[in-house]
């Protein structure tokens, strides 16, 4: 049999997601689920007992994540995602929590959140799809629309300066910064692992296409824009913040920028809170 | 794969091999796979699938079992399995 297309094996991730759910809303073309399903390999891969994960996502087209998942999950309000996870967090220590959500819950309505569970070092994974506009509201300008961009809102194009989102990590105090495209999808099931076996407040920014709200507005097509994916970034590990800025004709820098150690919130918190309580805690893992 | 020598240890090296199992219904036709499958195996079939998109089908059995469209696949609708390979 050449092809077999009406194929009786379940697809390997199938156990971890909400198949009754599935298709998800995500349009054709949308890169959302494939950063998902990158994130999901990680999660896979890291041969970590799933009830030892949670996620949580906020609201827009990626914050239907945590609803599609099928681990203890939590779709919070817009914008909040990082503060139930620093709840979470902060109940549970033993679980890895991941945050995931997209760029305008994460940085523009959330983004005081983003700057605060940073500062702590709060022991989250934040992945952000970044889709570089309000996709589920109809295309509006972001924070993080590129300058000249079009968009709904913005018809002449975007006259403001966008979000440089890892710098804001580091700036911050992020102990790990990274960005990926959700073409780079090895490179990111790798960050993701990376991100689940430290310690520490880990941003991931994931450039993903919006074919429908913001491709159709700037002519491109999700093809179109995977291809600038492809031929206009640069992998540079350990570039420095600043020069981070998402601007196609010159390059966006992708890679790991900032691995760094720094005690966790937690850590600190339940050391000079409760220290007799150290033992119970290891008990509670185990 | 076109060489320009062939290299000695050709009838040594195991290269594997997958098939490539695809879910027709859950295809949105975004051709992501087809477009990045690093081995070029897969084309749009002429066929619809219950949404009205066109599913992608194998062109020539020469997948190498990479799971790059596995993880690329936004519907959870295309995978590979190690397949046993047939000729030395």
């Amino acid at each position: 049999m050449k092809n077999s297309s009406t194929t009786a094996t379940p697809h390997p991730l199938e156990d971890l997601v909400r198949m009754d759910r599935i298709p998800h809303i995500w349009c054709s073309g949308c890169g959302t689920g494939s950063v998902f399903t990158s994130c999901l390999t990680a999660i896979k891969q890291s041969g970590i007992p799933y009830n030892q994960f949670a996620m949580v996502s906020g609201i827009g087209c990626s914050g239907r994540g945590a609803g599609y998942i099928n681990i203890d999950s939590f779709h919070t309000t817009h914008g909040r995602a990082i503060p139930f996870a620093t709840g979470i967090k902060m109940a549970r220590p033993d679980l890895k929590v991941i945050v995931f959500s997209g760029d305008g819950d994460l940085c523009a309505i959330g983004g005081n959140h983003l700057i605060h569970a940073a500062r702590r070092n709060m022991d989250i994974i934040v992945i952000c799809v970044n889709n570089l506009t309000y996709g589920m509201t109809g295309g509006q300008v972001a924070a993080t629309t590129p300058f000249k961009a079009k968009s709904s809102t913005t018809t002449l194009g975007n006259p403001d300066t966008p979000f440089n989102l890892p710098l804001l990590a580091y700036a911050a105090g992020a102990t790990y910064v990274a960005r990926w495209t959700m073409l780079h999808a090895r490179d990111l099931t790798d960050a993701v692992q990376t991100a689940i076996a430290r310690k520490g407040f880990s941003f991931i920014e994931v450039l993903s296409p919006c074919p429908v709200n913001f491709g159709r507005r700037n002519r491109e097509k999700s093809l179109d824009t995977l291809r600038k994916y492809h031929e206009n970034t640069i992998v540079k590990n350990g570039a420095h913040p600043s020069e981070l800025d998402v601007d196609f004709n010159k390059g966006v820098i992708l890679g790991t920028f900032v691995n760094v150690d720094r005690p966790t919130c937690d850590e600190v918190y339940r050391k000079m809170y409760w220290p007799a309580e150290e033992p119970k805690e290891q008990r509670k893992t185990g | 794969m076109k060489y320009w020598r062939v290299p000695l240890d050709t009838g040594e090296i195991q290269v594997t091999r997958g098939r490539v199992h695809i879910i027709e219904e859950r295809c949105k036709g975004c051709g992501y796979c087809i477009e990045y499958c690093p081995r070029e195996v897969l084309q749009f079939s002429r066929k619809f699938n219950k949404k009205g998109y066109h599913p992608p089908e194998v062109k020539e059995e020469e997948c190498l079992n990479c799971h790059y469209c596995e993880l690329l696949c936004p519907e959870f609708a295309i995978f590979s399995i190690a397949a046993e390979k047939a000729e030395s």
